[in-house]
């Protein structure tokens, strides 16, 4: 388990998977600070 | 009047154009940051006309081979091809790289390319009646120098030049003309080989685009409407037409309302056209070298689907079933999945289970795995699996059976819009036909959030039923 608490996130998603806003929700919901955050598509 | 839409044919045309992959944004990226020698290793790994005709992806395509040939075909399937497959099948072709550049010289409406003067002699045959203005190997490397693109292999014999449409326009560059002059080429390439198969002798009244291209000036940068550029290029006179921009999503989005039109009695044969992305070609060639593999994106596809209305034969487009996602649907997955494929079958009493096939994003899992981008198809299939088992439809473990009874493999090449459900159709309407499938669900999503207007996603999706007549 990884303590997110005080931590800098570079939240990536992809468009498939999980979207970069709900990382950012997850990584907020810890603790940590989103500082990047975009969703992406590898087609 | 109104009538049920049905399609009645589906056609694609793959032009294989590996000397056009350097010109893709992936490898001119790369070029630009690490030098020629990209050009080399690309250059080293580039198929032959005959492997690319072979590839059996591409024989799917063109429908020579039914898409769940492949889940007993070993993989990589690049290594698998025969010795000889034929170039034309039932449901389109592949074409050579100097017939793909003399449909490029038709394309070229503003007079833009200047063909160098030994390929402009040897051509000649393939572009009978067409006034190439040609220059001398010597201008053409100063037009270069000038903002022009060359056409072809940067560091060998390409076949000319294009020159940009505007000195100062940036929506005009020669780069962004060639892109789309490719879209138009093979978008009409794939329209005039349906209208030379299906019902050649029926006017076609609209012509819907569905391309990723953005064809305009710098005051209206994607103004669009290449469906009668592309249609007028395939030598059709009575068509009006217009463009649907949906990202991946914009053939599904078109098919619907194409369908609509035709179900309105507004017009009576529409045509959903597309050409390909020059900008894809290469994307993923840095995995491609690094497996060992050929440079698997080196076609660009083209395609037209036939709406027309009920013949009591062709399978019916079922509006009734036609979804889309919507602003305030959700955008993860299972959200997408629920609202495309799971919400309109229960509206009409279906079930998952009920539909034969589902047609997802059919992205070759050859040309995406190497660059560590996964299965696509079957990635969704498990999520729509999923669904059924969350829905009690079938019981977790029976997920494997449900995606190889319900699924398919990818087999389409990664143009962007062109993998999104449609490379189905020909075999869709096979099945549905002569076969015995009784529903086919088409379904695509589009990632809006790349253009930075939205952190949306977008999807479409709708019904085709068996004619019962």
């Amino acid at each position: 388990m990884v303590d997110l608490r005080n931590k800098l996130v570079l939240a990536l998603g992809e468009r498939d998977g999980i979207p970069g806003q709900a990382l950012q929700a997850c990584a907020e919901s810890a603790g940590a600070r989103v500082v990047y955050v975009a969703t992406q598509c590898f087609v | 009047m109104t009538t049920r839409p049905v399609i009645r044919a589906a056609r694609f045309v793959l032009a294989h154009v590996p000397d056009l992959v350097y010109a893709g944004s992936k490898p001119r990226r790369e070029t630009a940051a690490r030098g020629r020698d990209v050009r080399a290793q690309i250059r080293s790994r580039l198929r032959t006309f005959r492997e690319a005709v072979a590839y059996a992806p591409h024989q799917v395509m063109i429908g020579n081979q039914a898409p769940e040939a492949l889940w007993d075909l070993p993989r990589p399937w690049h290594l698998h091809s025969p010795a000889e497959a034929p170039c034309e099948g039932p449901a389109g072709a592949v074409v050579d790289q100097p017939t793909f550049y003399a449909w490029l010289a038709r394309a070229d409406t503003a007079r833009l390319i200047r063909f160098d003067e030994a390929f402009a002699a040897e051509a000649g045959p393939l572009v009978r009646g067409a006034d190439l203005a040609t220059a001398s190997p010597d201008a053409l490397q100063s037009a270069v120098a000038s903002g022009a693109e060359p056409i072809g292999d940067p560091d060998g014999r390409g076949i000319g030049v294009l020159l940009p449409g505007h000195a100062q326009d940036e929506s005009l560059a020669a780069r962004v003309l060639l892109e789309n002059l490719a879209t138009k080429a093979t978008g009409a390439l794939a329209l005039r080989r349906l209208l030379d198969g299906v019902a050649g002798d029926e006017p076609v009244d609209f012509l819907l685009g569905c391309g990723e291209e953005a064809v305009g000036d710098r005051y209206q940068r994607g103004g669009g409407n290449l469906a009668k550029a592309i249609g007028e290029l395939a030598g059709i006179r009575t068509a009006g037409g217009a463009d649907v921009k949906a990202f991946c999503a914009g053939p599904v989005h078109a098919l619907i309302i194409a369908g609509s039109l035709v179900a309105s009695g507004l017009h009576r044969r529409v045509v959903v056209v597309a050409g390909g992305s020059l900008a894809k070609l290469g994307m993923k060639f840095l995995g491609h070298l690094a497996s060992g593999y050929p440079i698997l994106e080196d076609v660009l596809a083209g395609v037209a689907i036939d709406v027309a209305g009920d013949d009591g034969r062709s399978p019916i487009i079922n509006l009734d079933a036609a979804a889309v996602h919507r602003v305030g649907d959700g955008g993860a997955p299972h959200q997408m999945a629920a609202v495309l494929t799971k919400a309109p079958l229960r509206a009409r009493g279906l079930r998952l289970s009920d539909v034969d096939r589902f047609a997802v994003e059919l992205h070759n899992p050859d040309i995406t795995e190497p660059a560590g981008a996964g299965d696509v198809p079957q990635r969704n299939y498990k999520m729509i699996a999923a669904l059924a088992a969350q829905a009690a439809e079938i019981d977790r473990e029976g997920i494997p059976a449900f995606v190889r009874r319900h699924g398919l493999p990818g087999f389409s090449p990664t143009q962007g819009h062109i993998p999104s459900a449609i490379p189905y159709l020909p075999h869709a309407i096979a099945g549905l036909t002569t076969g015995r499938c009784r529903r086919v669900q088409l379904i695509a999503k589009g990632s809006l959030f790349l253009g930075r207007m939205t952190e949306m996603a977008d999807g479409a999706s709708f019904l085709l039923e068996r004619n019962a007549g």
